[in-house]
């Protein structure tokens, strides 16, 4: 339970997210966090509500919103993940979602840095950020400067493994090597965006136009810490209930319920090119205060509820 | 049966028809891809470590474990006796099994032993004993440098620094997980 000190310094930063995107533009929503039908995701494990479930992102929702004619929107909202828990993982937890339509992923990345330069400006005083530029953890300053180092996952396999992404897939051990081999040595001299992922890891995101075996996806790190995911996302309706066919059937031959979420992929059809973005805020506050663990930064911790 | 998502610091699992514990546990998953429990281990029999990256549909089996209360008798060569103190049933276990125990034994302890099987592989020791010291050299003021504690012998052979006013015969208080001495004992 966060002391009332604890609960100033997160109320602060989340209210400094909030100034940032309000100041350009971006319309904060909140949309229902209990629904009939999910995004299928074969990794993901949603809780029950009654028949329906939580949500594990707002993503099926907010991009409802840009369909309907919205054109920047973010949202703090909780997520719920069964069975995930850890140093860096809470059941329940706090993601931050922003969507800003005729954007590709690259000018999110930028943004994405803006964000967090500001905001460590904002929050100088908490014990994790030094001069108001820099994240101080395992006694190494990381520069948050931009520009940040930028990474393709073909590179990344290159420089600190002994095998290939492509060949990681087929052996269905890309997340292993990437966790244990390649996560632990991202974002210590400043922060580094990890992009262009096999397209088949990224089931919302539209495939590179000049290489569509990659999928415009990437993913922020800092000291080893996966932050953000973001996507230019998937707008062809037509390509994206293939993608979800393919999960709903990995899917039941786990014995999971799965369904189509049709609703989606009617009002997906009058998206424009639009680009999004999920950030663990639980994440980012813990850095920022330098906290060992998620834990010490949750107002309840999972333990804490008992 | 344990799945993966039931691994955690200190549980105990069966593999390849021995007994493990994990004594290290990390949970990891990036936000889309594949949950992944990281783990290091010991086997309960020999001690031996090692590291393993496990998915979510592994499954283990549980050892079959069960901890006994048992009265120590007695030690001959390197075996040393206990008996079941509700079946009055005997065992012995090695010395090499024993480890530094054998520094906090004395005859008609009640310690508890655990089985694995019908297979004893480990006891625990109360956290407290009271043992006798058998040889104290009188202290010298100033004959340590700067230290104000002296060696002794307790009874099972075992040595350890205590403060100058403990005297041979005297009951001593040890706690038994790191061999230190807690306090001298009023009988």
């Amino acid at each position: 339970m966060l002391s009332p000190t604890g609960l100033k310094q997160r109320s602060d930063f989340i209210q400094s997210l909030r100034l940032f995107f309000r100041q350009r533009d971006y319309l904060e929503v909140d949309t229902p966090i209990r629904l009939p039908v999910l995004i299928p995701e074969s990794e993901i494990l949603p809780c029950a509500s009654g028949n329906w479930w939580l949500q594990t992102s707002p993503e099926l929702c907010m991009k409802r919103l840009l369909a309907g004619g919205a054109t920047r929107i973010f949202q703090i909202c909780h997520c719920f993940r069964r069975q995930e828990q850890g140093r860096l993982h809470a059941p329940e937890f706090t993601m931050l979602e922003w969507y800003h339509v005729g954007w590709d992923y690259l000018d999110l990345m930028r943004e994405c840095e803006q964000l967090v330069v500001e905001l460590a400006f904002a929050c100088s005083t908490l014990a994790g950020i030094t001069d108001g530029r820099n994240i101080l953890r395992d006694n190494r300053e990381v520069r948050l400067t931009p520009p940040w180092q930028r990474l393709t996952v073909d590179e990344a396999f290159a420089s600190y493994t002994d095998t290939t992404a492509s060949a990681a897939l087929a052996e269905d051990r890309f997340d292993e090597i990437l966790v244990t081999e390649i996560e632990p040595h991202l974002g210590w001299d400043r922060p580094l965006f990890l992009y262009d992922y096999p397209a088949q890891l990224g089931s919302l995101a539209r495939p590179k136009p000049d290489a569509p075996h990659l999928a415009e996806r990437f993913e922020l790190y800092c000291c080893g810490i996966e932050l953000a995911n973001g996507f230019s996302e998937l707008v062809d309706a037509d390509q994206q209930r293939l993608r979800f066919s393919e999960e709903i059937a990995t899917m039941r031959k786990h014995g999971r319920a799965a369904a189509m979420p049709e609703t989606f992929l009617r009002d997906l059809a009058r998206l424009n090119d639009t680009a999004g973005i999920a950030l663990g805020v639980d994440r980012l506050f813990m850095l920022f205060s330098g906290a060992f663990c998620l834990d010490d930064v949750l107002t309840f911790s999972t333990d804490e509820l008992f | 049966m344990y799945s993966a998502s039931d691994l955690r610091k200190g549980l105990k699992v069966q593999i390849d028809g021995e007994p493990y514990i994990i004594t290290e546990f990390e949970f990891s998953k990036p936000g889309k891809g594949q949950a992944l429990y990281r783990t290091k281990m010991r086997n309960m029999i020999t001690g031996n470590q090692f590291t393993q990256t496990y998915r979510s549909n592994d499954k283990f089996e549980k050892p079959d474990l069960e901890e006994r209360t048992m009265q120590y008798l007695y030690s001959q060569g390197d075996e040393f006796h206990f008996m079941d103190t509700s079946s009055y049933e005997q065992i012995f276990i090695t010395r090499e099994q024993l480890g530094d125990n054998i520094n906090f034994l004395v005859d008609n302890m009640e310690v508890q032993v655990l089985f694995f099987g019908d297979k004893p592989i480990d006891i625990s020791l109360p956290i407290f004993v009271n043992l006798t010291v058998t040889r104290a050299d009188p202290w010298v003021k100033g004959d340590t440098s700067g230290t104000d504690t002296k060696p002794v012998t307790v009874e099972t052979g075992y040595r350890l620094q205590v403060p100058p006013f403990v005297e041979e015969g005297d009951k001593i208080q040890i706690d038994t997980r790191t061999g230190d001495y807690m306090t001298r004992v009023k009988e």
